[in-house]
């Protein structure tokens, strides 16, 4: 009985170690890639790696994951895509969680907190991204074709009644959009005296139903949306014209009565991570792009249904030009 | 004490008509509204206070001590990944790959709970990979593990101590329900400022929904343990940390594995709210989809969740039965188990290298099916929409504007003091009356509420919410009502509908939120009917168990006095489970308010909008906090209402039970009975 026990462990040793050094001959291209990589870190700086927020709305993905697919495929950087909120992303900067914001709307109270002029400095500005953000008011185009006259604000009023809905407590339904978006919609229909009352979508892809939802049932709607968005291209909604923007105009959100201004975008990144210098750095420095640009890798994602990598992989294949000169090629 | 002659609900019309005359006569003055993008001085301090925070970080201890913990817990996790979930760079895949960790996995489910479970273990653990969705299952596992293993740490001790000390059980008691109350974003707000985001604030935030199941389930445990047996004990002069170590603990082992296995479902419910501070997981996919709008590539990672929870929750189960289960057979061959484990772990070594070596056992190859099946999710529910969209939207308008908007006009256009004052009153006669010491308490508890409600300057949006929560747990409970007397009269239901409750439990609430905002569109409707989805099967559970515990002698001489299938439910089964229909619905009502925030993410407005407006606005947040606060107020008001209601008339305290843990506590006194008696 003994004697067979013994026999039996010393057949599990044998084959075991058997297996073990079969198992280990693998095919070699786990190492090879491993070496690949090695070589590669060097050559995008700092400590190799690349920590991209990704604020949620599909225009920024695109922004984030067209220059990390870059940073991955041609500097051999190791790319961290973080899913955030702007502020949130803006407090991780000093500990090196974020190293870039790559698409930036305009937060003069995140500034004043994290720039160098008034806050500690963990923050800078990293220049423009070329596109151009247009918010606004909007409405769907079968509205704009049957009702031109709507797309100046002083007509609103005429047809508030239509837009009523459950929510609206009376008055017209104004959709806004996500609160982490900049919106003085409540302040505009207050000071503009409109028969209106703000009620929030909540979030970007909440709008987009709506706004879908509206063109095809021919319902009446009107709300904040923004361009760049990929919803653009498959529905052109059309712009109201609110009183025009003028500097300062928005300065005290209690007292906003004009529309929005045309925002540059840019790019907000963090200083330590910056003056370490690298491919890397020069790639965000040098990333910029159109409002098409970013419009179309925004509906390969989202109309498409195609993962983020997939989409920016597909655009840099097709404009290899752009992508020369951003690597300095 | 009682309220005279005429019965409790003329006493609550009488106050509601009164309230109904005020309004009428000063709607729309004093309602303290405070529109969406304005705040006040306080609100305005507390920012200022953050603001103070994050401009000191670097020599304020607190924000220094937090930081480094939170950069200890990223460290575990980061290195975890490497090894396990992300690739360890420069290498292009992780330390183990997919075949490695599914043969380890399988080996500890067969050592702990036996073959069936490696089984269970494998087959869900192949879907994930199979699915494309290896790495932030095994993510979520991590945070699952890292957070239960703290929670042990932390909250063992703490259960010792309320097992052991009445005045630290009543302390303790008040502290765990404030912590229950809480809905889980408003702690995301404080999490997020100390410790960051990413695994940290994961870990931190599930550690504060998962620790009090195990507290209270273990220190009830410890409570219940026999006093014959400490006494026997203690004659023979063994010294307090011998009668801990020895009896206490040992007797109690059962009750607190079952408090184990709740804490570890708590930890994965928090799963996807993690996700919104880019904490790792399976929650990531959820709310990506969510932002496209895409019903298919989220319910396919929700579940996964799903999966995975069952998974833990049976083999944890499983594990806790084994010792008696092997002890109960005469512990079986111990010697061919032992080879048994051995021959396994010498394949899984031969797994582990071969998952390092070969990239296809690093790596699940990618196959497509998971887009396959979102697709055709898509395309299904939008048939389904179409088909039905019509009548949904008749059935939102006819709840808005028949019960929604009035309720909410009363409640929220009337004067904050006529509104104050009638809401203490309708506590009053809901929860008053019964003893001197409850009526006291309740007055207490209600002005307390209303008096911190005011001062956080969110009044009027707090009444709103209040009438979304109130109009949701009514329909929670008529649904709670049918569905619980049909499964308590037909077993077949009972059968049938239990799983359904399950899933409903387990699955997100995120991942029902865009189909149902397709059907609702944003409005305060499609918050809800996402609550009722969410607080539905627990208080059709409770409201089954309760007429099911009403005795067949009863029911017998009702039928003998040739009562109809109609008088047996309304005139003997309702009754006497009264009790358990106040419980359903104060578990009903607690479960509405932790999907407030989520609400306010479908176009709610109100509390829940203000929170992840002051989550998401760095100028906003001393009212996203003041919200948050005003939340829990309020759940904790509404709580209190509730259990005094509950109190029957012979004044006998109704035992305590909060949300998520009622089963449990259900469950180990059912186990710990017979355990007491042999022990």
């Amino acid at each position: 009985m003994k004697n067979r026990w013994n026999r039996g462990v010393q057949l599990l040793g044998v084959s075991a170690c058997l297996a073990l050094v079969l198992a280990a001959c693998g095919d070699g291209s786990i190492d090879k890639a491993t070496d690949e990589n090695k070589d590669a870190q060097a050559e995008c700086g700092g400590d190799g790696e690349l920590n991209l927020a990704v604020n949620p709305w599909v225009g920024m993905a695109a922004d984030a994951y067209v220059v990390g697919t870059l940073a991955e495929q041609e500097l051999g950087c190791k790319v961290n895509y973080k899913e955030l909120k702007e502020d949130v992303s803006w407090q991780e900067f000093k500990s090196g969680g974020v190293d870039v914001v790559i698409e930036d709307w305009g937060h003069p109270a995140l500034e004043k907190q994290y720039f160098a002029e008034k806050g500690d400095g963990s923050a800078e500005d990293f220049g423009s991204t070329g596109n151009i953000g247009i918010i606004g008011w909007y409405v769907p185009p079968w509205l704009a074709k049957e009702h031109p006259d709507i797309l100046d604000y002083k007509n609103l009023n005429k047809y508030a009644d239509k837009f009523k809905t459950s929510e609206s407590g009376g008055k017209g339904q104004f959709l806004g959009s996500d609160p982490s978006y900049v919106q003085f919609d409540e302040a505009i229909v207050a000071n503009l005296d409109l028969d209106f009352k703000v009620v929030f979508s909540g979030g970007e892809a909440a709008s987009i139903t709506a706004f879908q939802k509206a063109e095809k049932n021919h319902e009446w709607l009107i709300g904040y949306f923004y361009d760049p968005q990929w919803l653009l291209a498959e529905i052109p909604l059309e712009k109201v014209a609110l009183p025009e923007y003028t500097d300062g105009c928005q300065d005290d959100p209690a007292k906003v009565a004009c529309d929005y201004p045309e925002t540059d975008l840019k790019k907000v990144v963090s200083t330590s991570w910056s003056s370490d210098g690298g491919a890397m750095v020069d790639l965000v420095k040098n990333f910029t792009w159109k409002n098409e640009d970013q419009n179309l890798v925004a509906k390969y994602i989202a109309d498409d249904k195609m993962s983020p990598e997939d989409a920016a992989k597909k655009w840099i294949k097709e404009n290899p030009d752009k992508v020369d000169a951003w690597l300095g090629r | 004490m009682s309220l005279g002659r005429m019965p409790r609900w003329a006493w609550a019309l009488v106050v509601v008509g009164a309230w109904i005359l005020a309004w009428w006569l000063m709607k729309g003055s004093h309602t303290l509204a405070l529109p969406g993008r304005e705040h006040t001085d306080l609100h305005n301090e507390m920012t200022g206070w953050r603001n103070d925070l994050i401009a000191g970080r670097d020599d304020n201890p607190l924000m220094q001590f937090t930081g480094n913990v939170a950069e200890g817990a990223l460290n575990a996790v980061d290195w975890l990944q490497r090894m396990l979930s992300k690739p360890n760079y420069p290498r292009p895949v992780p330390e183990i790959g997919w075949l490695g960790l599914l043969g380890i996995m399988m080996w500890i489910a067969h050592a702990v709970a036996g073959w069936k479970y490696a089984v269970l273990t494998g087959s869900v653990m192949f879907v994930a990979a199979v699915m494309g969705l290896w790495a932030d299952a095994v993510d979520t596992l991590i945070v699952t593990l890292l957070s239960v293993i703290c929670a042990v740490v932390i909250g063992l001790p703490i259960a010792v101590l309320i097992g052991t000390s009445d005045w630290a059980n009543r302390i303790i008691g008040v502290i765990l329900d404030l912590m229950q109350t809480m809905p889980t974003f408003v702690y995301l707000i404080p999490v997020v400022l100390f410790f960051g985001t990413g695994a940290p604030a994961a870990i931190v935030a599930t550690l504060v929904y998962a620790l009090p199941p195990l507290i209270r389930v273990a220190g009830f445990g410890i409570r219940q343990v026999s006093p014959t047996a400490i006494e026997a004990t203690d004659s023979m002069g063994q010294r307090a940390w011998q009668r801990l170590f020895k009896v206490q603990l040992p007797m109690a082992r059962r009750t607190i594995i079952v408090g184990l296995n709740q804490t570890t479902l708590a930890a994965f419910a928090m799963a996807v709210i993690a996700s919104y501070v880019n904490g790792p997981g399976l929650g990531r996919p959820v709310v990506a989809a969510l932002q496209i709008a895409d019903i298919g590539r989220g319910l396919v990672p929700g579940a996964m969740l799903v999966l995975l929870a069952i998974m833990l929750d049976r083999t944890t189960t499983a594990a806790s039965e084994r010792p008696e289960q092997l002890a109960r057979i005469g512990g079986g061959n111990r010697r061919l188990r032992w080879a048994g484990l051995a021959v396994g772990l010498v394949v899984v070594v031969v797994m582990i290298q071969m998952s390092r070596f070969y990239s296809w056992a690093a790596t699940y190859p990618s196959t497509g099916w998971s887009s396959d099946l979102a697709d055709g999710i898509n395309k299904f529910s939008s048939w389904v929409v179409d088909a039905i969209g019509g009548v949904s939207e008749a059935f939102k308008d006819l709840v808005s504007y028949g019960l929604l908007n009035p309720m909410q006009s009363v409640l929220a256009e009337s004067p904050w003091f006529v509104s104050g004052a009638a809401i203490l009153l309708l506590a009053v006669v809901i929860g008053g009356f019964r003893t001197m010491a409850t009526t006291v308490a309740v007055v207490g508890w209600v002005v307390a509420c209303l008096a911190g409600i005011w001062y956080l300057d969110l009044w009027h949006d707090t009444m709103i919410t209040l009438n979304m929560v109130l109009v949701a747990t009514l329909l929670t409970m008529i649904l709670a009502v049918i569905f619980g007397v049909w499964m308590a009269r037909r077993p077949t239901v009972d059968l049938l509908l239990r799983p359904v409750l399950d899933m409903g439990q387990t699955i997100p609430p995120f991942v029902y939120l865009v189909p149902v905002l397709y059907l609702f569109d944003q409005t305060r409707f499609t918050a809800i009917f996402a609550a009722i989805v969410y607080a539905a099967p627990v208080a059709i559970k409770l409201v089954a168990d309760g007429v099911r515990g009403v005795p067949e002698t009863t029911l017998e001489a009702g039928r003998s006095a040739g009562s109809t299938a109609w008088q047996e439910i309304t005139k003997v089964q309702l009754p006497m489970a009264s009790r358990s229909l106040v419980l359903a619905a104060n578990q009903g009502l607690l479960y509405v308010l932790s999907m407030v925030v989520i609400g306010g993410m479908a176009g709610a407005g109100a509390l829940g909008y203000d929170v992840v407006l002051g989550f998401s606005r760095f100028e906003e947040w001393g009212k996203g906090l003041a919200a948050g606060l005003s939340i829990v107020l309020l759940g904790i008001m509404l709580d209190r209402i509730f259990r005094a209601a509950a109190v029957t008339g012979s004044a006998a305290p109704v035992r305590r039970r909060s949300r998520r843990n009622a089963t449990a506590e259900e469950e180990s006194t059912d186990r710990d009975a017979p355990l007491a008696v042999t022990g």
